[in-house]
């Protein structure tokens, strides 16, 4: 992608964005297209899907097999650059080293950022999770319903390409007609799957994710998403066109070179790029958001750091949208005269609430149904192809869980490609131990471990919030965050039932957890952390530390009340009404649904309203 | 049926320094060995796996397009003692069959030795391979010094009779006797990366019969033979 440096700057901007990931990719486009001049600062390097994807790479042509390390902490095919749990120079810490206590914070450094490996999991919130304190008394309500963000689902879903299909389930969401893609076969194993669930009374459905089963309709839907914009349509029509469907090789997490899935390189960027009105910095550290005279925001201060020296550019509005706590982090770092515990922090809430989504590590179980399968192609679009909504509101509103609100589940199953995963799973199965049995036992096994996982909501409680830590600084001297953390009951309780519908959905589609198999078997197994966890049945020590969810959000919620909230529904800072949050920072619960899709319905929304705001010169 | 003294040599190349960690290490060996005091004399030996030779990894932003070979990105450990009882495990766990090639004759023992070879510290122990370095040049020479014992010979140059009497007793963590506890933990997880770097090769994922990897107009899913053997057809 065509860059700039930080000595062309030009002198001054409409907009300032400031992260290119989901919510900063997002508010480009929609900002561009409607004619603002944007400059988007990324704190990470620049990356081309295009030509720095490792389609059809093997592990075996990888370093140590693909292995994670400290340079590539999810594997060297991994879309990571510089990025990671822990990145050198750039720290943050913990109030507790305890599990359960800490927060781990993935961070990536990179253009498009997270988008670029993440799991296209794309899930609308549901009525109720806009609503949660009215629901059940619990947390806070969003100053905005379902209805507000709807059109903004359609417009992203239609943007992006989700594939899926509308099941009339509660609380969970149906698209209008011409929104989804047709979603992709179920494998063998997702069908076993289903049918336990159907036993269990779990709905287990295609899932939704930002793959594209086929091309976009690129002739019809321009004008869908632009209308009377005909600048708008005839660049995402481009954008479109160029996009091919998924060829179902390569795993998603790599990214994709042919832009079948959605990262903010190969959907939002393209066409931001392509109406000429957005300059792009990458390696440009956000350390400050400066105020004017007349209390609005006029600019950034930034690190260029290939020299290491500061800069600062100018623009009318700053929008915020660097990962939910690096975009507090920058706020709370924004210090002045008139806001001296950090730039729209009034209300004293800047770093509060923040949350994460509820997990335990990945149950494994072994099905003998799925052994010794004729040979076919399972890589589909990478993981199984459905899965389980959360389903339980009646007992959840009868009081009758035990823990409020619920979890989806993942799941994942078949003849994926061997890996060193594939001989670790292995280790946990009852084999013969070494020569010529041993790989008959490993045909045998391979392909019949299926992994359930859970994304449960999280309430938001006063336990768990980042401030700044006041000794230690990163390498560029700004100061760096401290997180606290602690699950609720709610949470603990919700990470057991977890384990207990992991377990029976396995053993109703004929199979063992591992749990079962190594107790049945007398054999520990020592190299697997996975099933350390199923050896517990305690919620407290199932739950995995707050930030290995992926999912950290809030810090910055919004709301009506400038007391009680930082943000407005359009993302504007009560205090600051031209400095604009579009990242999850301004959300004030946690649904069980992954962020993403709804990161980028809100900021379409608030770079709309602010782009609205701008023609009638009020920001 | 050769001297001891033959095989002298190979042990001691595999065993040249006593650092305070070998020490400690070996130590920890014996403890868990329930004070079986035959072992002894030999894990006084074992260790010698000293520092990484080198500070670096590939970093954080390598080219993922390129075809790596281990020894290209830092250099390898194994003496050729470690390799000749690397090889021979190896190829013990995963040997020549019908259907695909041995464990050492597609590169593991490469891999495993640019594994145990990684410039990467344990960092809380999210990384493990200087654990496994540890875990494997001891356990090599763990191998080779119990060859001996039994049989006069290091492992590499035993019959498959002998070698299985060994693994026999190493092969199975849960039912270990508590002498052979520590070598069935190296055997288990040695297992576990021979068998990773085995079935990663284009001959393993041939073995599986893994078929995918491959550009396709349209993902049919499962074929009715398929349904058919699960019941669901």
């Amino acid at each position: 992608m065509p860059l700039i440096s930080a000595k062309i700057l030009k002198g001054s901007y409409d907009v300032i964005i400031i992260g290119s990931g989901a919510g900063g990719g997002q508010a480009a486009y929609t900002l561009t297209l409607e004619g603002a001049k944007v400059l988007m600062l990324e704190a990470g390097g620049n990356y081309d899907p295009g030509t720095e994807t490792p389609m059809f790479q093997t592990p075996g042509q990888a370093p140590l097999r693909g292995a994670p390390t400290p340079d590539m902490q999810n594997g060297f095919y991994d879309a990571s650059r510089g990025s990671g749990w822990k990145i050198e120079g750039e720290p943050y810490t913990t109030a507790s080293d305890k599990d359960g206590e800490k927060f781990e914070w993935w961070r990536a450094r990179m253009l498009g950022g997270r988008t670029n490996h993440w799991a296209q999991v794309s899930l609308r919130n549901g009525p109720y999770d806009f609503k949660p304190y009215s629901r059940d008394g619990l947390g806070f309500d969003w100053p905005i319903s379902y209805e507000d963000v709807a059109p903004y689902y359609d417009k992203v879903e239609m943007l992006i390409g989700v594939y899926g299909t509308n099941e009339g389930l509660e609380n969970t969401p149906d698209s209008p007609s011409g929104c989804l893609l047709p979603p992709p076969k179920p494998k063998v194993s997702d069908l076993l799957f289903q049918k336990a669930g159907k036993s269990l009374g779990i709905p287990v459905v295609a899932n939704h994710r930002a793959v594209l089963t086929q091309r976009l309709a690129f002739e019809k839907l321009p004008e869908k998403l632009h209308p009377g914009n005909a600048f708008a349509q005839r660049i995402v029509r481009d954008s479109m066109e160029q996009r091919a469907a998924c060829f179902w090789a390569t795993d998603c997490s790599r990214g994709c070179s042919i832009r079948a899935t959605y990262q903010s390189t190969t959907v939002h960027l393209p066409p931001a790029m392509a109406t000429g009105n957005l300059d792009l910095l990458p390696n440009a550290m956000a350390r400050e958001i400066t105020l004017g005279k007349n209390g609005k925001a006029n600019g950034v201060t930034f690190i260029d750091k290939t020299t290491g020296g500061e800069a600062h550019a100018s623009a009318r509005a700053v929008v915020v949208a660097a990962g939910a706590m690096e975009s507090v982090r920058l706020l709370l770092n924004s210090k002045s005269a008139r806001f001296p515990h950090g730039l729209a922090n009034s209300s004293g809430l800047l770093g509060k609430y923040i949350m994460d989504s509820v997990g335990i590590s990945s149950t494994l179980g072994q099905i003998p149904l799925l052994e010794n399968l004729p040979p076919h192609n399972e890589d589909g679009a990478t993981w199984g192809h459905v899965y389980a909504p959360s389903w339980l509101y009646k007992e959840q509103l009868a009081g009758k869980l035990g823990f409020a609100r619920g979890y989806h589940i993942d799941f994942k199953g078949g003849r994926k490609m061997p890996s060193l995963y594939t001989a670790a799973q292995m280790e946990g199965l009852p084999h013969c131990g070494y020569g010529t049995k041993y790989k008959e036992d490993f045909r045998r096994y391979y392909g019949s471990v299926v992994d359930l996982a859970g994304c449960g909501e999280m309430i938001p409680n006063e336990d768990c919030y980042c401030e700044l830590d006041l000794k230690v600084k990163d390498k560029w001297g700004i100061p760096v965050l401290q997180f606290h953390w602690k699950w609720s009951q709610h949470e603990i309780r919700q990470a057991a039932h977890m384990q207990s519908t992991f377990t029976a959905i396995i053993q109703a589609m004929g199979g063992k957890t591992y749990r079962d198999l190594e107790a049945s078997n007398a054999k520990p197994k020592i190299h697997s952390r996975t099933d350390a966890t199923n050896a517990q049945t305690d919620g407290a020590k199932l739950i995995y530390n707050g930030g290995r969810g992926w999912h950290e959000v809030g810090g910055a919620r919004m709301g009506s009340d400038p007391n009680k909230s930082v943000t407005n529904q359009w993302g504007q800072t009560h205090d600051v009404p031209n400095v604009v949050l579009a990242d999850a920072a301004s959300f004030v619960s946690n649904a069980d649904k992954n962020p993403t899709l709804t990161i980028m319905a809100l900021s379409w929304r608030a770079a709309e309203h602010l782009a609205e705001e701008m023609k009638k010169g009020i920001s | 049926m050769k001297e001891p003294s033959a095989v002298t040599p190979a042990l001691s190349a595999a065993a040249p320094s006593q650092g305070i960690v070998d020490r400690r290490r070996a130590i920890k060996w014996m403890l868990t060995a329930a004070a079986s005091a035959a072992i002894l004399p030999r894990l006084a030996r074992a260790g010698g796996y000293g520092p990484i030779p080198m500070p670096k990894g590939y970093g954080p932003s390598p080219d993922v397009q390129r075809i790596y070979k281990p020894g290209e990105l830092w250099p390898l450990t194994f003496t050729s003692a470690q390799r000749r009882a690397a090889t021979a495990l190896c190829d013990t766990i995963i040997p020549a069959d019908a259907e695909s090639p041995s464990a050492s004759q597609v590169g593991v023992v490469d891999f495993l030795d640019e594994w145990i070879s990684a410039p990467y510290a344990p960092d809380g122990g999210e990384y493990s391979f200087q654990d496994d370095r540890a875990l494997f040049l001891d356990g090599l020479a763990w191998l080779d010094g119990e060859s001996v014992e039994r049989f006069r010979k290091p492992f590499a140059d035993l019959p498959n009779e002998q070698r299985s009497a060994i693994c026999d007793d190493i092969c199975n963590l849960a039912r270990a006797r508590p002498e052979f506890l520590q070598p069935a933990k190296f055997f288990a997880r040695f297992r576990e990366l021979t068998a990773g770097g085995f079935y990663t090769t284009p001959e393993g994922t041939k073995d599986l019969k893994y078929v995918g990897n491959v550009a396709m107009a349209t993902f049919d899913g499962p074929p009715l033979e398929v349904l058919k053997k699960v019941g669901l057809a």
